[in-house]
């Protein structure tokens, strides 16, 4: 097991190289000068602004340019912020456990409610519950996180007054009341999350054992007397939940994405609302910066969901 | 194909000998009807269509009228869908938009399904590609969509402007990286299935007969994985439109002149409290195009499935 792990580390790391280059290619190919500012100012001529291309190290090819960038991403130096002149890393270490913390809460309440929905639906196949829960479940894939997010803020804040209608980032939990104050503004944001990853979860898992069901070896457990709460759980739903894994992980792009937009909508500072501000105000480090780690914690996921996969499924060998 | 087969056995009733023979798609369309949800999805997918391409010569007010004395009035008899912070009418706005957000849907499918039928059937065809292809696959997987597309946008935006017009310039760019950053699901899909069709005996017997690779790949294979790869493709069209409207809403879509869906929401949000409706009536609009979407999808699975009937 050790060793089925390290190897899928070592495989990673060329992923990551990879994706290093193609952030580092977009960005070194878009257009634009990072010293366009002094350009207009007449007050630098064009010997000083050459000195400072030299200073900066700009005059060098690309290729030495991309490995000085990863040799310092990988020590976790990733410069400066153009806008706040603060490192890099300060910004993101402030704003990460954020996002991590509304992303983590929010599928934990989608698998807590998805999972149960899924194999209550494929179960109870054709039932007014299974009816219900196939439509939610349609509505919650189609419906835009942003659109889910404006409504709840017009049902509960605008309308209702329940909930504050923008994350507080300065609140900080010492007492009962500040506590529920969190609990509140917390509420929406992970909501709108958790809505798109039950529904995603609900469908899986629903086909899955909707798949295993008629199999021999669920007929042989009833047959051999097992009580049916257990054949459906540690049957049918164990060696259901292979699959999901897998195709979980291969959503977690799409949930960080949802993080954007969920972090935008309700003002969370963590590191997709960061992103979006960054490219407005063409802070080009802090971009490239949150990008990469974007492509890590994706990197991350589909590790973990290998090594679950490899748990569950005893077929798979570790080699 | 199977009622032919029956035919010539002879061995059943004279009433289902005596039905003409249906073609794979007759039958296909057959099970379609029956998927309620499946067809009320095509009666409103065709009915949205038919609005924003149509609708837009019907209901003349024109999109861009700014009137600030009826600024964020509600639904009236006038404006249907009221109006925005500028006082434009959303009814045209939305109708215009629509026209937008389904264009850049389907083109970017198609580019996406283009694009990851060639790599699936080279990747699966050639034994030797196979590796390379399928390791591209898996690199594109893992890389951060949105982000990627909310820089690449930005950074390209003004290059493509200059170039092709304000519309036209971010429309390709838009419909361009959608695509690019979309086909892998469908190159997998196809390449499974090569795999496997590869070593079918309709296959070895064109080959005998000197089919080059390129005949039998587009005549004899690519036929095959048809049904599979337009179910993915609705689906597809779904999550494009879903891709576009996000990137609008984040405010790197569409220039504001031009309302997608997205952009009108994006409007919106400042408003929530004083004027709902310039949020609900885009929203509910992306919201009903993607569903009627993915249920077309889902009763196109049910009948193309040969293993279901």
């Amino acid at each position: 097991m050790g060793r089925f792990i390290l190897r899928r580390l070592l495989i990673s790391i060329p992923t990551l190289i990879v994706i290093s280059f193609v952030v580092y290619a977009i960005l070194a190919l878009a257009p634009g000068d990072p010293l366009s500012q002094f350009a207009a100012n007449p007050q630098v001529p064009p010997e000083v602004r050459e000195r400072i291309r030299e200073a900066l190290g700009l005059n060098q090819p690309w290729y030495i340019r991309y490995v000085k960038w990863l040799q310092a991403l990988v020590t976790g130096d990733f410069g400066f912020s153009f806008m706040s002149h603060s490192p890099v890393r300060d910004l993101i270490a402030q704003r990460l456990p954020n996002t991590l913390a509304v992303v983590g809460v929010a599928y934990v309440v989608g698998v807590l409610i998805g999972l149960p929905i899924g194999v209550l639906s494929a179960v109870k196949r054709y039932s007014p519950v299974d009816h219900s829960a196939t439509t939610f479940a349609f509505i919650g894939i189609s419906v835009p996180t942003f659109f889910t997010g404006l409504l709840l803020i017009i049902i509960f804040s605008v309308k209702l007054h329940w909930l504050p209608f923008i994350y507080d980032s300065n609140l900080k939990v010492h007492d009962l009341a500040t506590f529920t104050d969190q609990i509140k503004q917390s509420i929406m944001p992970i909501m709108v999350l958790a809505l798109a990853d039950t529904a995603v979860l609900t469908r899986y898992v629903r086909a899955e054992m909707l798949e295993r069901l008629p199999l021999d070896y669920v007929r042989t457990a009833r047959a051999k007397g097992l009580r049916e709460r257990f054949v459906i759980i540690g049957h049918v739903l164990r060696n259901s939940l292979i699959p999901v894994v897998t195709l979980v992980a291969l959503g977690v792009p799409a949930v960080f994405g949802g993080a954007i937009v969920t972090e935008q909508i309700f003002r969370v500072p963590g590191i997709g609302e960061l992103l979006v501000r960054s490219i407005g105000d063409d802070d080009i480090p802090v971009v490239a910066a949150i990008v990469f780690i974007f492509a890590v914690l994706v990197v991350l996921f589909n590790l973990v969901a290998d090594i679950l996969y490899a748990v569950l499924d005893p077929r798979i060998r570790y080699t | 194909m199977a009622t032919r087969a029956q035919v010539q056995v002879g061995a059943i009733p004279l009433a289902d000998a005596m039905r003409p023979a249906r073609s794979l798609w007759k039958d296909a369309w057959h099970q379609f009807r029956r998927h309620n949800l499946a067809m009320a999805g095509v009666v409103t997918i065709a009915f949205l269509t038919l609005a924003t391409f149509v609708g837009p010569y019907l209901w003349t007010l024109p999109i861009n009228d700014i009137n600030f004395g009826i600024a964020i009035q509600g639904p009236s008899a006038t404006h249907p869908f009221g109006v925005d912070d500028l006082g434009r009418d959303l009814l045209a706005r939305v109708l215009w938009g629509g026209r937008v957000s389904i264009a850049v849907g389907i083109t970017a499918v198609v580019i996406a399904m283009t694009l990851g039928t060639a790599v699936g059937a080279l990747a699966g065809y050639f034994g030797r590609l196979d590796n390379p292809l399928m390791r591209l696959t898996d690199l594109f997987l893992s890389l951060p969509i949105l982000p990627l597309l909310l820089i690449i946008i930005f950074l390209f935006r003004d290059n493509l402007r200059a170039l092709f017009g304000p519309e036209a310039g971010i429309f390709i760019l838009i419909v361009v990286v959608i695509g690019i950053l979309n086909w892998m699901p469908v190159a997998r899909l196809v390449r499974a299935s090569f795999l496997s069709l590869k070593q079918k005996e309709f296959v070895e017997a064109a080959r005998t007969v000197g089919a080059t690779d390129g005949r039998i790949i587009l005549v004899h294979m690519l036929p095959n994985v048809l049904s599979p790869v337009l179910v993915a493709a609705t689906i597809g069209v779904g999550a494009a439109i879903l891709t576009e409207s996000t990137l609008s809403f984040l405010g790197l879509g569409f220039p504001s002149d031009v309302p997608t869906w997205g952009r009108l929401l994006f409007d919106a949000q400042n408003y929530l409290d004083i004027a709902p409706h310039m949020a609900l009536f885009p929203g509910l609009m992306i919201f009903l195009t993607v569903l009627s979407i993915n249920y077309i999808g889902d009763g196109l699975r049910d009948a193309l499935d040969p293993r279901k009937s």
